[in-house]
C-alpha cells in the first residue's frame, strides 16, 4: 500500500503493534490532523453544495407537511385505502423507517460489545441516520388516523373518558418499544458527542465557544471522568443490544399476533430484525459513500470499511432470502389451504411485480459481494446499496398489501393502489430525514473523533514500548 | 482576588502520560487528574482509581424500570379499567413482558447517563483548568497532568519541580478567582 512508503516505520510498528492487523485509518494521520480533517468539516464556510442539497431536502419537508396537512383537513379518504387494505403505505413507510434505523444501533452498540474497533469510523453518522429514521418513522403512527389532535389516545395519560389503553395489544407495544428506542438512541449518540464537542469549543471563539461550551457541558478530558464515561458507554451498549433486537420484534408482533393469512407466523420476529439490520447497512452505505466522497474522508472511512459492511450486506440479505423460501415451506407444510393460498398468491398473484421486485433486489443482488472484486468497488456498492433499499420497502409492501387484498373470503377482495397523496407523504418522508440529516453533517462531528484517536496505533501506551526496543 | 488553583504539566504521549500518573501517584498526591483527548487503556490502575459504581446506578433504575412497567400495566388492566378482551386473564403478564423490558432499558439507559454526569459533576462549565490558554489542546492532540491545590502535598514551588521532574513540559500553575 502507499502509506507503507509514506511513513514506513510509524507503519511497520503499528501493525506489528496491533498484532499484524491492517490499519483502521490510512494516510499516516496522527491525533491532530484528525481533529483538523474532521473539526474542519464544521467549521468552514458552508459550501455551495450543501445549500443546494438543504433546499432540496427543504423541499421535500415542505411536501409532507402539505400531504399531511391535506390528510388531516380531509380525512383518510385521500389515501388509497380500500375495504380489505385498511393498513396502506402508511404502515409500510413506518416499518420500512424504523428498520432504517437499526443499522446505526448495531453498529454502535452490538459491534462495540463485540470490540469490532472500526466501527469508530461510521458510528456516529449511523447513530445521527437512526435518530433521524426514527422521526421519519414516528409520523405516521402520529398521523395515520387522520386526527392527529387524538395521537394521545395512544398513551396512558389520565383523561376525560376514564379510559387507559389496552396494554394486551401490540400496537401499544410498539409504542413503548419504538419510543424507548428512539430516546435511547439519542441518549447514546449524545453522550458519544460530549468529547467531540469539547474538541470544537476548544477551536471556538466567542458566541461559538459559548454554545459549544454549553452542550459540552465542561468536558475536560480527565481520566477521572473518561473512567465513569467509558462505563456509562458499555452500559448504553449493553442496554441498547437486547433493545434493538426487540424493538423490530415487536414491530413484527404487530402483523404475527393477528389472524391474516401470510402474518399469523412465528418466523417474523427474527426475519423482520434480519430485514432491518440488512436494510439499514444498504442506507449506511448509501449515505457514507456520499459523504465520504464529498467531504474527503476516504483516510477515515476506508474501502476496509466499506468492505466489511458489505460482508454483513451479504450476511443479513442471505438470511433475508433464506426467511422467505422458509415461509413457502412452512406454508405448505401447515397444510392450511388459507396460508397456501396466500404465499402462492404472493409470487404468482396480482401483486407477483411487487414480489419480484423485492426478491431480485434483497436475494440476488447482496450475492454480488461473494467476490472480492465486487465487494471492494465502490459503484458497484452504491448501486447496490440503492437497490438494498428499493427491495426493503417492497417487503414491507408485500407482506402488508399482498395478505390484506386477498385474505379468507373471495366477496371481500379488492386491489390496492395508492393515491397521489400516499405517494407525497413517503417522498416528504425523505425530505425529513435528509433535512436533518444535511443539518447534523454541517453543525456537528460526524466522524466520533475521540473515539477513532483511540483506535490509532499511538493511542496504546505499548506502542512506544514496541518502538524503543523493536525495528528502531 | 486571584488564587493559586492548580498546576498543569504537559507529557508527549499516552505512555509518558501513564508513567507519570504512577509516580504522581506513589509520591502521594490525591487530587490529581491525567487528561487526554481519548480514554487511555491501564490508565485506571496506573492512577490507583476504584472502580466505577455506574453499575450499581443503572443495576437499580433497571430494576425499577421494569417494576414501574409490570405495576402500571397490572394497576390498568386488572385495577382501574379491566376490560375483557378476547378471553384473556385480566392480568396478562406474559402480554406485559414487553412493555415492562422496554421500561427497564428506558430507566437504565437514564440511570446510566444522569448518573454518570452526577459521578463526574458534569456540567460544569467553570473549573480551574480552563484558566489555562495550553490546556485547549488536551481536547485534541495533548496530554496534560493536573494537580489541585486544595491537596495536602501541594506547595506552588514544591509542585512546579516535581511536575518538571518526571519529564512534564510546559509546567505552569493556575491562578484564578
Amino acid at each position: 500500500m502507499s502509506i507503507l512508503n509514506k511513513h514506513p516505520q510509524r507503519d511497520s510498528a503499528a501493525t506489528e503493534a496491533m498484532g499484524g492487523e491492517e490499519l483502521l485509518v490510512t494516510g499516516g494521520h496522527t491525533f491532530s490532523t484528525l481533529t483538523e480533517k474532521v473539526s474542519g468539516i464544521v467549521e468552514q464556510p458552508t459550501p455551495p453544495k450543501w445549500y443546494l442539497l438543504f433546499a432540496m431536502a427543504v423541499s421535500g419537508l415542505m411536501v409532507l407537511l402539505g400531504a399531511i396537512g391535506w390528510l388531516v383537513w380531509e380525512g383518510t379518504g385521500v389515501w388509497g385505502l380500500n375495504n380489505p387494505v385498511g393498513w396502506g403505505w402508511a404502515i409500510v413507510n413506518f416499518v420500512f423507517w424504523v428498520g432504517i434505523g437499526h443499522a446505526g444501533t448495531l453498529i454502535s452498540a452490538i459491534l462495540f460489545l463485540l470490540r469490532q474497533q472500526w466501527r469508530t469510523a461510521i458510528n456516529r453518522f449511523a447513530e445521527a441516520m437512526t435518530i433521524f429514521a426514527v422521526i421519519s418513522a414516528l409520523v405516521f403512527p402520529g398521523i395515520h388516523v387522520g386526527r392527529i389532535w387524538l395521537a394521545y389516545y395512544m398513551f396512558p395519560i389520565p383523561n376525560q373518558m376514564l379510559i387507559w389503553p389496552n396494554f394486551r395489544s401490540p400496537l401499544l407495544w410498539d409504542i413503548f418499544a419504538v419510543g424507548t428506542y428512539f430516546t435511547v438512541s439519542t441518549l447514546f449518540w449524545y453522550v458519544g458527542l460530549i468529547p467531540d464537542l469539547a474538541t470544537l469549543r476548544d477551536r471556538a471563539t466567542k458566541v461559538r465557544k459559548k454554545v459549544l461550551g454549553f452542550f459540552a457541558l465542561g468536558w475536560r478530558g480527565g481520566n477521572r471522568q473518561w473512567q465513569h464515561y467509558e462505563k456509562a458507554y458499555l452500559m448504553l451498549a449493553g442496554l441498547a443490544t437486547p433493545l434493538v433486537l426487540s424493538v423490530h420484534s415487536v414491530v413484527a408482533t404487530d402483523f404475527a399476533t393477528s389472524m391474516v393469512p401470510g402474518w399469523h407466523t412465528t418466523i417474523f420476529p427474527p426475519y423482520f430484525v434480519a430485514g432491518a439490520v440488512f436494510s439499514g447497512f444498504g442506507m449506511v452505505m448509501t449515505l457514507a459513500i456520499i459523504a465520504r466522497k464529498i467531504y474527503g474522508l476516504e483516510d477515515i472511512i476506508t474501502v476496509n470499511h466499506l468492505e466489511k459492511m458489505n460482508k454483513i450486506i451479504l450476511v443479513t440479505g442471505s438470511m433475508v432470502g433464506y426467511a422467505y423460501m422458509t415461509e413457502f415451506f412452512i406454508a405448505w407444510y401447515s397444510g392450511n389451504e388459507f396460508e397456501v393460498f396466500a404465499f402462492i398468491n404472493r409470487a404468482f398473484g396480482p401483486y407477483a411485480w411487487a414480489y419480484w421486485i423485492m426478491f431480485t433486489c434483497n436475494v440476488i443482488t447482496p450475492q454480488i459481494f461473494w467476490f472480492k472484486k465486487l465487494r471492494r468497488s465502490i459503484p458497484v456498492m452504491f448501486v447496490a446499496s440503492i437497490f438494498v433499499n428499493i427491495g426493503m420497502w417492497f417487503e414491507r409492501f408485500v407482506i402488508t398489501v399482498t395478505s390484506l387484498s386477498r385474505d379468507y373470503l373471495p366477496s371481500s377482495w379488492d386491489y390496492y393502489s395508492p393515491s397521489i397523496w400516499d405517494i407525497l407523504t413517503f417522498v416528504g418522508s425523505f425530505g425529513l430525514f435528509f433535512t436533518f440529516f444535511l443539518l447534523f453533517l454541517r453543525f456537528l462531528p460526524m466522524v466520533a473523533l475521540s473515539e477513532v484517536k483511540g483506535v490509532l496505533p499511538e493511542a496504546d501506551p505499548h506502542h512506544y514500548h514496541i518502538k524503543k526496543g523493536g525495528a528502531k | 482576588m486571584s488564587q493559586t488553583l492548580g498546576a498543569l504539566a504537559r507529557f508527549a504521549n499516552p505512555a509518558e502520560l501513564i508513567e507519570a500518573a504512577k509516580k504522581v501517584r506513589d509520591a502521594g498526591y490525591q487530587k490529581f487528574d491525567c487528561h487526554s483527548p481519548f480514554p487511555i487503556h491501564g490508565m485506571d490502575d496506573a492512577m490507583g482509581l476504584r472502580r466505577s459504581p455506574l453499575g450499581y446506578i443503572v443495576g437499580g433504575m433497571t430494576i425499577t424500570g421494569a417494576a414501574v412497567g409490570m405495576t402500571l400495566q397490572y394497576w390498568i388492566a386488572a385495577v382501574e379499567y379491566p376490560l375483557i378482551i378476547s378471553g384473556k386473564p385480566f392480568f396478562s403478564w406474559q402480554a406485559f413482558i414487553i412493555v415492562t423490558f422496554a421500561l427497564f432499558v428506558l430507566f437504565g439507559a437514564f440511570g446510566a447517563v444522569l448518573g454518570m454526569f452526577h459521578l463526574n459533576r458534569l456540567p460544569r462549565l467553570h473549573h480551574p483548568v480552563f484558566y489555562s490558554d495550553k490546556f485547549a489542546k488536551v481536547t485534541d492532540d495533548a496530554f496534560y497532568v493536573s494537580i489541585e491545590s486544595d491537596d495536602e502535598l501541594f506547595d506552588d514551588k514544591k509542585t512546579q519541580e516535581f511536575l518538571s521532574s518526571i519529564g512534564g513540559t510546559d509546567v505552569e500553575l493556575v491562578a484564578g478567582e
